[in-house]
């Protein structure tokens, strides 16, 4: 396979940058990530790993908000399902293989918790607010199971739920016994956010890709063409919710914590203003977007500023308002006019 | 037994009125709008923090709650008149422009007024029978919820106001065209969805822990009550608070309030799968069989 039809697979109608400017852009941007590590600090890189993971939970929206038209507001809830099962398999199966296994466990409960919300709610019918309605009670329905779980009754073999306190002592991420930490940490997270990202960009770029873009745009006019919508939808939302477990994977063993205020409202918006911000239908929009939010989140709350969500709720209100499609699309529509070459389109907003 | 079966009842009356208050402000301008509106918990906050705080200035709990119920009303109109009006016909949209108002306004209320603020009591006491005994203001609230019910009936039904915006929400384009100032009624239902939020909250202040977070508790009944009751205010949200009451109460009762909400939220998803209009869709096909019956 040369190179050329390796990038046919990942270029197409349903992504804005194709041109050669744009790979070298990225190719770049990449490179920098990679190096990132050799300049900063640990604590720097470590902050960096945390956006990144935050990342792949907004491509996890993205893709079926964007590109199926599915607006899941629970998207926290596989993130936090996957986060709590790593903590309950790696917490009880310490040396080794616990977290590897975590890995897996975590991020298949989450998918099989997507599949199983999905398949009721595609095939019972439910559609587009009610969706969104049903996903959000989902996540505050299990966000007061969890707050209740502090009792010595709820713990699973060591692992102790630990209600609002949450649970601690979760372990790194680890192959054959080699902890993954600070900047192999980082690199693990790098490297699986750049697989979603190719991944993602192949998926709807492929003709099931086409499919979902239809379905977006009008469902009952691709059911007459003959395709499946609900398989189509419950496909694209299982896979959101395996995109937003692997992210709490993560996320657990970054911080070897977990606690109910991840299935909470205010946790719910982010990735809801990351997406809508960054441009929901553009994968390299909600990365940027992502990062740039938490970033500047994080830089505000060093400060000692309380101001962060208030900011962010802001962003979100102005976004809606006055630039409904989100920033990436606005940026690609500039810059492809400067070129006056829609072929040349690309767009180099890029993380960090 | 029979103190089992009225602690039963008084469960109900409690999860009833519960869901009902804490739902009608959203159906109003659900149904009538269209608009989910995602701040409806930072509404409701509104309302319960203009309570205590009045309350605290030294103004008797009643007046402190029409302050309360006043200033959640001028909080309305005006992200209305800035906000809401643009983003009509835009329901998605207007989910996440309102989110972001919750959040904001979450965390604006956290930095004004900190973490909590020091509580109303709760007035009138409590009533006992047998091994157990109930807060009167509690059954006081059942009646109330069910007179909100019967006041927008009224408003609804008998008023001109009603008679418009009813019209505005089954055709605007011919309701403008026969002379209803649709954009006078938007504001005005939009009003009475964030008064009624409001007088939630002011109700509900002397029962609650105020907290910048407290209209999230509201939340998962109000979503799941419209949803099961449908686009039809005053049927839908009766008809679902009543059906949903029972099942809140029962599990509730036996198994705490996590199963409780678990019951309602599968409660939910069956309802919209048998019923994908909601009560009012089914209503309004029995209606249409009534009709073909009698011609």
């Amino acid at each position: 396979m040369n190179l050329a039809s390796l990038r046919a697979l990942f270029d197409g109608p349903n992504t804005r940058g194709t041109s050669d400017r744009f790979w070298m852009a990225f190719g770049l941007a990449v490179f920098v990530l990679l190096c990132y590590p050799l300049v900063a600090s640990t604590y720097a890189v470590a902050n960096a790993a945390l956006f990144l993971l935050y990342a792949i939970l907004g491509l996890s929206l993205c893709v079926i908000w964007g590109y199926c038209g599915i607006l899941s507001f629970g998207q926290v809830a596989f993130f936090g399902v996957g986060g709590y099962v790593f903590g309950i398999v790696g917490i009880n199966l310490a040396d080794g293989i616990g977290a590897a296994l975590g890995l897996l466990a975590g991020v298949g409960v989450a998918t099989l918790f997507a599949f199983v919300l999905g398949y009721f709610m595609f095939y019972g019918g439910v559609r587009d607010v009610y969706v969104t309605i049903m996903t959000l009670v989902v996540a505050l329905v299990v966000h007061t199971f969890m707050g209740q779980t502090a009792g010595s009754e709820w713990a699973i073999g060591e692992a102790a739920l630990g209600g609002f306190d949450g649970m601690t002592n979760i372990p790194n991420l680890a192959i054959g016994g080699f902890e993954l930490i600070d900047t192999a940490f980082y690199y693990v997270v790098l490297l699986a956010l750049l697989g979603t990202y190719l991944g993602l960009r192949a998926l709807v770029n492929s003709d099931f890709g086409r499919a979902m873009v239809a379905v977006r745009e009008d469902e009952e006019r691709t059911e007459l063409l003959g395709y499946d919508t609900k398989r189509i939808k419950l496909f694209v939302f299982t896979l959101g919710g395996a995109l937003a477990g692997l992210s709490g994977v993560l996320y657990a063993s970054w911080g070897n914590y977990m606690n109910p205020a991840v299935f909470g409202i205010t946790f719910a918006a982010l990735p809801v203003v990351w997406v809508s911000v960054g441009g929901r239908d553009s994968l390299l929009g909600a990365i940027g977007a992502t990062y740039a939010i938490e970033w500047f989140s994080q830089q505000l709350s060093i400060t000692g500023s309380e101001y962060a969500l208030v900011v962010v709720g802001g962003l979100l209100l102005v976004t809606i308002l006055w630039l409904p499609a989100g920033v990436a699309p606005a940026v690609a529509d500039w810059l492809s006019e400067k070129q006056s070459s829609p072929a040349a389109r690309g767009h180099e907003e890029v993380a960090d | 037994m029979t103190y089992d079966t009225l602690n039963l009842l008084f469960q109900f009356l409690d999860s009833f009125a519960f869901i009902v208050l804490a739902t009608v402000g959203l159906a109003v301008i659900f149904g009538m709008m269209g608009i989910i509106n995602l701040a409806h918990g930072e509404f409701i906050l509104v309302g319960a923090y203009g309570t205590t705080l009045s309350y605290g200035a030294g103004l008797p709990l009643v007046a402190a709650m029409g302050v309360g119920v006043l200033v959640t009303t001028v909080f309305g109109l005006v992200l209305e008149r800035t906000v809401i009006r643009r983003l009509y016909h835009r329901p998605l949209d207007s989910m996440v422009a309102t989110w972001g108002l919750s959040l904001l306004s979450i965390q604006l209320a956290r930095i004004v007024f900190g973490n909590t603020l020091s509580q109303v009591g709760t007035p009138l006491g409590s009533i006992s029978y047998g091994p157990f005994s109930y807060s009167a203001y509690r059954v006081a609230l059942a009646g109330i919820a069910v007179a909100v019910l019967g006041g927008l009936y009224w408003l609804f039904m008998y008023t001109e106001f009603g008679t418009q915006a009813r019209a505005t929400m089954e055709d605007e384009p011919t309701a403008r065209s026969m002379g209803v100032d649709t954009d006078r009624i938007y504001l005005g239902t939009f009003g009475l969805g964030s008064a009624l939020a409001g007088l939630t909250g002011a109700l509900y202040a002397p029962t609650i822990t105020m907290t910048p977070e407290l209209g999230a508790s509201f939340l998962v009944e109000a979503f799941v009550t419209v949803v099961v009751g449908g686009s039809s205010v005053l049927v839908g949200t009766s008809l679902a608070g009543g059906f949903l009451g029972v099942v809140n109460a029962t599990f509730t009762n036996l198994a705490g309030t996590f199963i409780g909400q678990v019951a309602m939220l599968l409660a939910a998803i069956l309802a919209i799968r048998l019923l994908p209009e909601g009560i009012t869709g089914l209503l309004d096909s029995w209606r249409e069989k009534r009709a073909e019956g009698e011609q």
